[in-house]
């Protein structure tokens, strides 16, 4: 095939799910999803936490079996990354020199791991966990005996690797160059928590760890060392830094964005007939009083994927998803609620030392996020503050024995 | 001689014949989508009901957790003959239920239930979407 009436470019889970929803919403024409990477669509966020561990096998990540794809008439190009744009020839330009004509291009490539740029950076015994391939390899060193595993970046891909690898009884270190994990996401009281989890369960943390380069041998990594002299024995590194949003084809084919791509309310790029999802697209997002954004969710990447797919066929609606979020570590489900952007106040509810407690976030009054530890009630309820813009009476919010869904009501 | 090697053929035919009957038993699950259409699927036993349904053509249940049991995205209504073999749903389930414009008597999120050889023939249908 040459050309395809709609072109997904990117097999995660918004473009698994883009496919799913043209075809749910009666799209009949002909779809094709150019993938970098050789699987069918799989689910991301056991890569760092069941998958990890071995308590999954791959099959049961896919987001679809193969079968389901040839019966909906999904077509893939696998294995296959797109190096060029050309939005008034409407053609795609692949990795290995063929061209893909498209009529409508759906962009929704995710992101490639940030990478380190110190001394040492491409050493063998270096990883990123994004993908199965990246996830293998590491494990594939573990299971060849490596046991001094140092983890880059407290965020929840850090976090969530240095609770698998200590559960397994590894010598755990992550490093966190600011002064708490979690910064970029949560507030300061949710980031003691898990820094305090984390050392409770051997893991080596340092806050304020600003690496200085890699140190190897004969090609392998061997140590980190840090900034103030001191240095990590390290057999294997896992660098969770956050993500680089993959749209440079786009950006040189002249869309709009400075961090990811700019999309308007419909997903739209401002190159004709070309879309962007998930994680690489940038949106004025109405849960955080319209502040432009990525959010970098399942949830973000799934409803989008839907608000596309529904405008092509006809129904055509403003962006308006609730976010959501979750984190699994060690016995903790961490499930957040709305997006906490330019909070100024929070409440806490229930003790963290009990490991089950929700922080309310507010801005101006009204609740606009939960972080939820255990407590899946507050979760459920506490989404329903933000979605009605609830401004509850602080010292009810902060009172464990009233439900939440009794502070919508009132 | 012969007779004891034909003899230690036959018992390791029947240990894997034993072997394969354990790893592939098949339940049959029957699955109601929106629409109202029933069809009778596979599930392997030790699978979830969510990714027999997902890994079987439907395209209704979106499961989007992986079935960690962190949202509410598998909901299914649970036949009426069967709720008792399947049981309540509890904890963090029946919150995360609690979620759904759609929650009935017979709710459950459908990552939650393993298939086993009681569940045989078990009814499900998908519930409609939040």
């Amino acid at each position: 095939m040459d050309r395809a009436d709609i072109v997904i470019v990117g097999a995660g889970h918004g473009g698994a799910q883009c496919a799913i929803a043209l075809r749910q919403n009666g799209f009949a024409g002909s779809i094709m999803v150019v993938g970098r990477e050789p699987e069918y669509p799989y689910e991301r966020p056991p890569l760092s936490k069941d998958y990890f561990a071995r308590e999954k096998a791959f099959e049961r990540l896919l987001i679809r079996p193969p079968a389901f794809w040839a019966e909906k008439d999904v077509n893939f190009l696998l294995g296959t990354e797109v190096t060029a744009v050309d939005p008034a020839g409407k053609q795609l330009t692949l990795s290995g020199g063929r061209s893909l004509g498209y009529g409508k291009l759906i962009w929704a490539t995710g992101g490639d791991p940030r990478r380190l740029t110190c001394e040492g950076a491409d050493l063998a015994g270096v990883h990123a966990v994004r993908t199965r391939a990246d996830c293998d390899a590491l494990m594939a060193e573990i299971d060849a005996g490596k046991r001094e595993i140092v983890v880059i970046g407290g965020g929840y891909i850090g976090l969530e690797a240095a609770a698998v690898l200590s559960k397994m009884g590894l010598k755990v270190t992550l490093l966190e160059a600011l002064p708490r994990v979690l910064a970029r996401v949560a507030g300061e009281e949710l980031s003691a928590f898990y820094q305090q989890v984390h050392r409770d369960h051997g893991v080596d943390l340092r806050l304020d760890a600003r690496v200085d380069c890699l140190e190897g041998a004969d090609g392998q990594v061997t140590a980190v060392r840090l900034a103030d002299g001191e240095r990590i024995p390290a057999q294997a590194v896992i660098v969770g830094i956050g993500i680089i949003p993959a749209v440079e084809p786009l950006i040189r084919a002249g869309a709009k964005g400075a961090n990811g791509v700019d999309v308007d309310a419909g997903c739209r790029t401002s190159l004709p007939d070309i879309y962007a999802i998930g994680d690489c697209a940038a949106f004025a997002c109405d849960f955080a009083g319209g502040q432009v954004m990525r959010v970098e969710s399942v949830q973000n990447a799934n409803d989008m994927a839907t608000c596309v797919a529904k405008a092509i066929c006809g129904d055509e609606r403003p962006y308006h998803a609730f976010p959501w979020f979750w984190s699994n570590q060690y016995d903790l489900k961490l499930q957040t609620a709305g997006i906490n952007a330019g909070f100024d106040q929070t409440v806490m509810r229930g003790t963290p030392a009990d490991g089950a407690f929700s922080i309310v976030y507010l801005r101006d009054g009204k609740v606009i996020a939960l972080d939820c530890v255990n407590s899946v009630k507050d979760y459920v309820q506490g989404r329903k503050l933000v979605e009605g813009g609830i401004r509850p009476d602080i010292s009810k919010l902060s009172d464990t024995e009233m439900a939440l869904k009794e502070l919508v009501e009132a | 001689m012969e007779n004891t090697e034909n003899k230690n053929d036959k018992q390791k035919m029947l240990r894997a014949e034993h072997v394969l009957r354990q790893e592939f038993t098949v339940p049959n699950l029957i699955v109601v989508n929106r629409a109202g259409d029933e069809t009778t699927i596979d599930a392997r036993e030790g699978v979830s009901v969510m990714e027999a349904i997902r890994d079987n053509g439907f395209d209704e249940l979106l499961a989007l957790c992986g079935g960690c049991c962190s949202c509410a995205t598998c909901h299914v209504f649970v036949d009426e003959a069967w709720t008792g073999a399947v049981g309540a749903a509890s904890g963090d389930e029946d919150d995360l239920l609690d979620s759904s414009d759609h929650r009935g008597d017979r709710s459950r999120l459908s990552c939650q239930i393993m298939m086993t050889a009681a569940l045989d023939g078990l009814r499900v249908a998908i519930a409609p979407e939040d």
